[in-house]
């Protein structure tokens, strides 16, 4: 299952005085499987670009080709869409609603039509996908759950419409430190359970540089760099042209680069910077 | 969709119906609707529609964005028009079973029709010319006198001002909340009436919930920013009346006299 | 150095209305906050810090012990409008504290409730926009603005009060990297000018900017001290589900690589000039 986009154009009130190019031209793949991370400034047409990919906006020229399913072509069903592709969105806890966490999980599913059976399958697999004990939640009402429970339990009503392809609209926003790393965990023991396309905006460099086989850099509508994160981190003065940034520990590797000192800036976590520094310092020391 | 709703929605533009006193542009509207129900007959509604013209042109807010605001109520127009067509007793001219169509009744059709048009084109305008604080601060401001019986104008012209600011934010967040559970499959568009209205409530109950949550964080902030209500309250801007409200008030005044004449005399 | 906030005993508890239990969220909690210092108040959700913000200006009042403001009893219901000028506050969502449709009045919502001369608002208006760099948007709608210019206009409308404390709640929680610089700069600012500013974060980067940072933890203090001698504890701030700043974690590895990276390196800047030395 791969993904293709080809010449996405996206204008918003064509031929009125508020007209706006929200996207023009862009094109990429994604491999099956492939992990891919999307970074822009606000305002860069990134979340106008996931909303292209599960259907809910359509283009105003170009294709989307999701698995064998043109979903740019006329006359395909929504639900043969929302079928492949899951979007849970920016603070996705808003948008919970039922009376119990299992009726809300449930939500997705039913609406695909599917057996009362299968729905609890689902129900009972999502939750605990996201790291929840379903027998302890599933009768509780989701407005008295903590922020983090609440977004995963909006996240496992994503999920349990088994989609092929997870995209996730900056799925860390506001948590703590905490939160942040078990949603970071969860999200990577979901790529491993299922070895699904996923798909991820975030702002934050280090968790992009952490989970991306692939990163897509978009700029006022345009996508103006692709690449691994090694490649596109170590753009970092195009990078910053366009108001980003690139994972603080690179950061701090490329000062010190700058400052002359011969060490290899592209290290993405600590453990890499770690070991160069390590290298290096002994290194220097020994000549000291 | 959520973009067409123009009604209630400011028009940005340097026009003197812009610059008038929101008191005077408020008095204005309800003389207006009294006026149009003054009138009784082609003349008068003629002379109505010719100064809510002049006016529509002076304000430059385009046509085009005041007809776009007209679409919700087209429905609401066509049913009265039926309604007062085949109500009215009298001369009958036309009929299809029990409905009788009279003469009385296309008459009051055809008058109630344009009032309406006429109402609803003259208040809008209201509020296209007159920014939400402004309309707010002038309704406070002219309701003061009833503060003396009582009446709590303060906090009704703050829960209105309140209430219109956060319009936009709300729309914005039914649009978010509506996608999202798109996302997961919801139909808001197939099935009967019934099944449309259970559609409705993954959006309202996030809503809702969102709408007391909001409110609760504003009252916070309000309180933190010492709000206690109207008492001791000062303004930072202060109503002033021009020269172009005074001579707007003259012109109205005597448009208002013309009106009430021409009820007596003719 | 005279106490902004004195915090004696503080003690506060919810109604758990489903079990009828209590939830006590601070206990018997006692801080002092300098006049004109940079205070960071670092904890993880639950921890009972926005709980705390919210007594130090009268919002919440205390189940036990007392919050005084300036000397001000935050409990006294005559003086509750005087703590609330003096102890400003800005909130984590910029668009919930907007109270209107257009920037300037929003800003002069603050001095209009003290019944402040209008002249004098306009003045404190203009200079309030000005001081958050967004005198040009004063006629606008916050509507049109990206969430770091709308917590602009929020630290104005607080900055218009003259508070000599504003507390900032998790104010840079809900911004993307771009807008919380732009706040961290402003804060810092404010503080330069001498009103002291409580930071309530999770951000490590953050936290490491102030003079003195207290870890909250299940309603207690665990940590308090200066930004040097609070980082050194790392198991305890990884108890408390907090993180280390980048410098500070690196600097830790590297010393038990045998590296003796001195122990005052805090920040980015620091151990970069510490390695530099070694070219």
């Amino acid at each position: 299952m791969s993904i293709q986009v080809k010449n996405l154009t996206h204008i918003y009130s064509p031929g009125m005085p508020d007209e706006q190019v929200a996207l023009e031209d862009v094109s990429f793949s994604v491999a099956d499987g492939e992990v891919v991370g999307v970074i822009g400034h606000t305002g860069s047409g990134k979340s106008t670009m996931l909303q292209h990919l599960n259907g809910l906006l359509k283009p105003s020229s170009g294709t989307i080709v999701v698995g064998d399913v043109d979903i740019t072509e006329k006359g395909v069903a929504m639900r043969e869409i929302r079928k492949r592709v899951g979007l849970v969105f920016q603070y996705p806890e808003y948008q919970l609603f039922e009376e119990t966490v299992a009726l809300d999980v449930a939500f997705g599913p039913k609406n695909l039509g599917l057996d009362e059976d299968e729905i609890e399958k689902r129900v009972r697999a999502a939750i605990k996908e996201v790291g929840l004990d379903y027998e302890k939640i599933k009768d509780r009402s989701p407005f008295e759950l903590s922020g983090g429970q609440k977004r995963r339990v909006a996240i496992a009503g994503v999920i349990a419409m088994m989609p092929e392809v997870l995209i996730l609209d900056e799925p860390t926003a506001g948590l703590d430190p905490g939160a942040h790393e078990e949603i970071l965990k969860m999200i990577e023991r979901i790529h491993e359970n299922s070895g699904n396309i996923i798909i991820f905006v975030s702002h934050n460099m280090g968790d992009v540089a952490r989970l991306s086989d692939k990163v897509l850099v978009m700029d006022d509508g345009h996508l103006v760099l692709s690449g691994t994160p090694t490649e596109v981190f170590s753009k970092k003065d195009e990078l910053k042209a366009i108001g980003l940034s690139v994972p603080p520990v690179t950061n701090l590797m490329q000062q010190l680069h700058d400052r002359g000192l011969d060490i290899d800036p592209d290290k993405l976590n600590l453990d890499e910077a770690e070991e160069e520094l390590v290298r290096y310092l002994q290194r220097t020391k020994i000549n000291d | 969709m959520i973009r067409d709703i123009t009604l209630g929605q400011y028009y940005s533009s340097d026009s003197i119906i812009h610059r008038l006193d929101a008191r005077l542009k408020i008095v204005a509207s309800v003389l207006f609707i009294v006026e149009l129900f003054v009138v009784n007959n082609f003349w008068g509604f003629c002379l109505c529609a010719l100064a809510l013209a002049v006016v529509v042109k002076v304000s430059k807010v385009p046509f085009k964005f005041i007809m776009r605001g007209m679409k919700p109520i087209l429905m609401i127009l066509l049913f009265t028009f039926c309604l007062n067509m085949f109500m009215v007793p009298g001369h009958v001219i036309f009929h299809i079973g029990f409905l009788k169509l009279t003469s009385e009744g296309l008459y009051t059709a055809v008058f109630m029709a344009i009032r309406l048009i006429l109402l609803i084109i003259g208040t809008s305008l209201l509020t296209f010319t007159t920014k939400p604080i402004n309309l707010t601060d002038g309704i406070e401001n002219l309701l003061t006198p009833l503060c003396k019986i009582g009446v709590p104008t303060h906090e009704l012209a703050m829960m209105m001002s309140i209430a219109l600011r956060f319009i936009p934010t709300l729309l914005e967040e039914t649009d978010k909340i509506m996608k999202a559970q798109q996302a997961r499959g919801a139909d808001f568009e197939t099935g009967n009436l019934i099944a449309r209205a259970k559609a409705l409530i993954p959006i309202l109950v996030p809503l809702f919930v969102s709408a007391f949550r909001i409110a609760q964080e504003l009252a916070m902030a309000m309180e933190a920013r010492c709000y206690k209500g109207g008492k001791g309250r000062t303004r930072m801007h202060q109503l002033k009346l021009g020269k172009a409200d005074y001579v707007s008030a003259v012109l109205m005044t005597a448009f208002f006299a013309v009106i009430i004449c021409m009820r007596i005399f003719m | 150095m005279e106490n902004m906030i004195r915090i004696e005993n503080l003690t506060f508890e919810y109604m758990h209305d489903e079990e009828g239990e209590e939830q006590v969220v601070l206990k018997n909690l006692n801080l002092e906050i300098k006049k004109g210092s940079f205070t960071a108040i670092l904890g993880r959700n639950g921890s009972g810090k926005s709980t705390l913000a919210k007594n130090m200006n009268g919002l919440l009042l205390p189940t036990g012990g007392a919050v005084y403001v300036k000397n001000w009893n935050t409990s006294d219901q005559e003086t509750i409008w005087d703590v609330r000028q003096a102890a400003g506050m800005v909130f984590q969502n910029p668009d919930n504290q907007l109270v209107s449709s257009i920037v300037e009045d929003d800003v002069a919502f603050g001095p209009e409730n003290l019944g402040v001369d209008p002249e004098d608002i306009r003045k404190r208006v203009d200079k309030a926009l000005s001081s958050v760099n967004m005198g040009k948007f004063r006629r606008k709608s916050p509507h049109m603005l990206s969430g770091g210019q709308k917590q602009r206009i929020a630290i104005a409308g607080v900055v218009a009060m003259k508070p000599e404390c504003i507390i900032f709640d998790e104010a840079t929680a809900m911004l993307d990297p771009k807008g919380r610089e732009e706040i961290m700069y402003i804060v810092k600012e404010l503080n330069e000018e001498g009103i002291t500013v409580i930071c309530i974060t999770h951000f490590m980067d953050e936290a490491v900017q102030a003079d003195r940072i207290i870890v909250l933890e299940q309603g207690e203090i665990l940590l308090d001290g200066t930004p040097r001698e609070v980082f050194a504890q790392e198991e305890v701030l990884i108890e408390a589900n907090l993180e280390l700043p980048l410098a500070v974690d690196l600097a830790g590895r590297l010393r038990k690589r045998g590296i003796n990276v001195p122990e005052d390196i805090i920040n980015v800047e620091g151990l970069v000039d510490y390695i530099c030395r070694y070219k």
